[in-house]
């Protein structure tokens, strides 16, 4: 199989993914779209490795090696993930990320000085409720 | 041990007294009172040894040095002859004195640790100025009393007077102080050394290049701590002090000290034509000014401040005819009885509650409830008045006729105008000094009204040392006039006769002029209710002090003067009145010459920093903060925002890289 194939379908894959991460609005789906830029890569380093190897006299097949890392990692960053946006859902009743901004810089702070109070007291109630 | 040992110890014993009493004062409250008497007990002692040992005869003469500095040398050097032994005896006298005074005084006052350590401060770098034998140390202690009276004048801090006198008080001798350090450098300059005698070997063999200028520049610092017309307005305005301190302040320590440099270093201003008349003029104005000013005062301090300054004037005219015995003579003997006065003024203060002249002429045997201030005051008041066989008149009417020997052509050295000067104002302020002296003592004394308040008797620390002072201001001066010339230059201090009828004369037509003038005036004193006593009689004296002081202006409208019609003085001195009460304006003229400008440049330089420097270091601000609000504007809170932003830079560079790599 020449290697162009698995290289676009997990360029193909990667965009699907990406673009999951972009615009999606659920957290859940974002997760589940950055497993799909994962699985890419993992289709990348497979790929590349039988390429590699095939001309090498002796390998050691790390690309996929480093598969099995990804692959171990990926599951158990999917579980925080997944207990994050659970925790998430339980305290707020949304997963929408879009929603999610407690990290915003509060437009009517001007000063340096006012940086310390930038997020308005009901939502931090509810951050912390 | 020996002189020198003992010498040394008098200044060292009250500075460790001070310096233990501030470590202790709140820790053991129960050392303080010994701690602040004793050492200065001590030093009398040792003053008194001191002064018995040298006796007049060789000078003690001991030096070290202190550290070399390249050029001229400073040495920590004794030099004791006749005028320091006896000064110091006084100083010791008058601290010791002050000091169990204050212990009753200040009785309940809360800040009397630091008080009397500050006392204690002040009598050690006095004691240093007279023994000093170098003129660098000399100024060490003379700028160290500077500062302890800058303390002790604001003891009643609560007060704004005296808040403003303290501040006045230092930066009024410190105006003085500046040229004096120079005049101090010019002199070292021209002689090769700090230390006294040197420089007097200098000016004796004429090697003094210029003077007329180091005398002038020496004379101001003498005008402001001696205060001398027209660096004196400190004084009055330092009665807002305690009247302890005042006592010290005006008979041994701060005022002493200028007179005492120059009749230490008289040779110098001998030398200067010029500086001998314009130390003629100054002692001239100073008395006849001090003296009117005198007349018109309302508060007690004041009259006696300004009889401080009058006979300090006396001081500098006889150092003006170049006889330093006949000054130091009156130095004594003023600084024993004004002492006196001063103390016996704090009694009657506490005892009417009130520090208005005006007030106590409405009080009806005031005199009974104070019998120890009013026979020592008495005594105290004829000796100022130069009454013989006081000793004030034996000293006044060695001035006076030291004036006369110059006036009449006897002298060599001293111009026959500065004698006249000196006679002739020294004559007319006597008349004055009569005048003022009487007017206290039948204003205080012969009220009538209202009985006086009755708060008890006064407590014995306050009025032991009032007999112990009377007994100097009685008869040291017929006693002393003929001992005093062994341990001066052995000129003659007797009165000569022209001169003490004169004096006397005058003296006694002030006297009785002003009596007239207040059996004149008494009938109306019943007529025209006036004054205000302290709110609280029952504390002790330097609370009922500090309470007359502070309702003083809001009552009568001024710190100096009351509206009294009853005042012999408004009668005597007529519309001139106004203006002596106030000092003759010259506070007015200062302010106009010096303290307005100042002000005004502070406000400019407020303006500058306030809206020129400031809106350049706001301006420098204002970029930083603008681009921060513009780079928080990214700040969404929305994660994908942020993701979208680093996509596009991965991007952005991978394009950059992949261009660098192609080579395009």
């Amino acid at each position: 199989m020449h290697l162009a194939y698995p290289a676009v379908l997990s360029a193909l894959l990667f965009c699907t993914g990406l673009y999951g991460v972009l615009a999606r609005r659920n957290a859940i789906l974002v997760l589940m779209s950055v497993e799909l830029m994962l699985n890419a890569v993992n289709l990348n380093l497979v790929a590349f490795d039988v390429w590699l190897s095939r001309t090498a006299e002796e390998t050691l097949h790390s690309g996929q090696a480093l598969t099995l890392f990804t692959i171990t990692i990926a599951a158990a960053e999917i579980g925080i993930g997944l207990a994050i946006v659970l925790a998430v859902y339980r305290n707020r009743g949304t997963s929408d990320i879009d929603r999610l901004r407690d990290t915003a810089e509060s437009h009517d702070a001007d000063g340096p000085d006012r940086d310390a109070s930038t997020a308005p007291p009901a939502e931090k109630a509810e951050a912390t409720a | 041990m020996t002189t020198t040992t003992l010498a040394v110890l008098v200044p060292l014993l009250p500075f460790l007294g001070a310096a233990a009493g501030l470590l202790l004062g709140r820790t053991a409250p129960g050392f303080v009172r010994p701690l602040a008497i004793l050492p200065t007990l001590a030093s009398l002692v040792l003053a008194a040894v001191v002064a018995l040992r040298q006796g007049g005869d060789q000078p003690i003469n001991a030096a070290t040095e202190l550290t070399p500095t390249g050029s001229v040398p400073i040495e920590l050097a004794l030099y004791i002859d006749g005028f320091a032994a006896l000064v110091a005896v006084l100083v010791g006298v008058v601290a010791t004195c002050v000091q169990i005074y204050s212990t009753g005084y200040l009785r309940e006052d809360p800040r009397y640790p630091s008080y009397a350590a500050l006392v204690s401060l002040f009598t050690s770098a006095m004691l240093l100025v007279v023994y000093s034998g170098d003129l660098m140390v000399l100024l060490v202690g003379w700028e160290i009393m500077g500062i302890c009276s800058y303390f002790l004048v604001g003891h009643y801090w609560e007060t704004p007077e005296a808040r403003a006198a303290s501040i006045k008080a230092f930066l009024v001798t410190k105006l003085g102080d500046v040229p004096f350090l120079i005049g101090l450098f010019a002199l070292a300059t021209d002689a090769g050394s700090f230390r006294i005698t040197k420089v007097l070997g200098t000016v004796a063999s004429g090697g003094l290049d210029h003077p007329t200028l180091i005398a002038l520049l020496l004379l101001a610092g003498v005008a402001g701590k001696s205060a001398q017309f027209p660096l004196h307005t400190w004084l009055p305005d330092a009665m807002a002090g305690p009247t302890p301190v005042s006592a010290l302040i005006h008979a041994a320590t701060m005022v002493a000290a200028g007179v005492y440099f120059v009749a230490r270093l008289l040779p110098v201003f001998e030398a200067s034509q010029a500086a001998m008349i314009v130390l003629a003029v100054m002692a001239a104005v100073t008395m006849i000014g001090s003296g009117l000013a005198a007349l018109a005062q309302d508060d007690i301090k004041r009259v006696l401040a300004y009889s401080t300054i009058g006979q300090l004037g006396y001081m500098t005219g006889a150092l003006a005819v170049a006889d330093r015995g006949a000054a130091v003579f009156h130095l004594l003997s003023h600084g024993a009885f004004k002492a006196l006065l001063f103390l016996a003024a704090g009694v009657i203060i506490h005892a009417a509650g009130t520090n208005s002249l005006a007030a106590m002429s409405r009080m009806k045997d005031l005199r009974a409830r104070v019998p120890d201030a009013y026979w020592t005051m008495t005594v105290a008041l004829l000796a100022l008045a130069a009454i013989p066989p006081f000793s004030g008149f034996f000293s006044k009417e060695s001035v006076l006729g030291a004036a006369e020997h110059v006036a009449t052509g006897h002298a060599e050295r001293v111009p026959g105008a500065a004698g006249w000067v000196v006679l002739g104002a020294g004559l007319l302020t006597a008349l004055l000094t009569a005048a003022y002296a009487m007017r206290l003592w039948l204003l205080a004394f012969r009220g009538r009204g209202a009985e006086a308040p009755d708060h008890g008797r006064q407590p014995l620390t306050m009025t032991v040392v009032l007999w112990v002072l009377a007994a100097p201001s009685l008869a040291v001066g017929a006693l002393a006039y003929r001992v005093l010339p062994d341990w001066f230059d052995g000129r003659d201090l007797a009165p000569t006769l022209t001169t003490s009828v004169l004096g006397t004369g005058v003296a006694l037509v002030g006297g009785i002029v002003t009596y007239a003038a207040w059996r004149h005036t008494a009938a109306v004193a019943a007529r025209v209710p006036l004054g205000a006593v302290a709110a609280h009689p029952e504390g002790d004296a330097a609370q009922v002090e500090a309470e007359a002081i502070a309702s003083h202006a809001p009552v009568y409208g001024g710190v100096a003067y009351a509206p009294d019609p009853a005042d012999p003085g408004r009668l005597l001195l007529g519309p001139l009145h106004r203006h002596a009460a106030v000092g003759f304006h010259l506070d007015a003229v200062y302010r106009a010459l010096f303290v307005r400008p100042v002000q005004g440049g502070a406000s400019l330089v407020r303006f500058l920093d306030r809206e020129v420097v400031d809106t350049y270091v706001r301006g420098a601000g204002a970029l930083p903060r603008w681009l921060g609000i513009a780079v928080r504007r990214a700040q969404t809170g929305n994660v994908q925002t942020y993701v979208s932003a680093l996509l596009a830079g991965t991007v952005v560079l991978a394009v950059a890289a992949v261009l660098v790599a192609t080579g395009a």
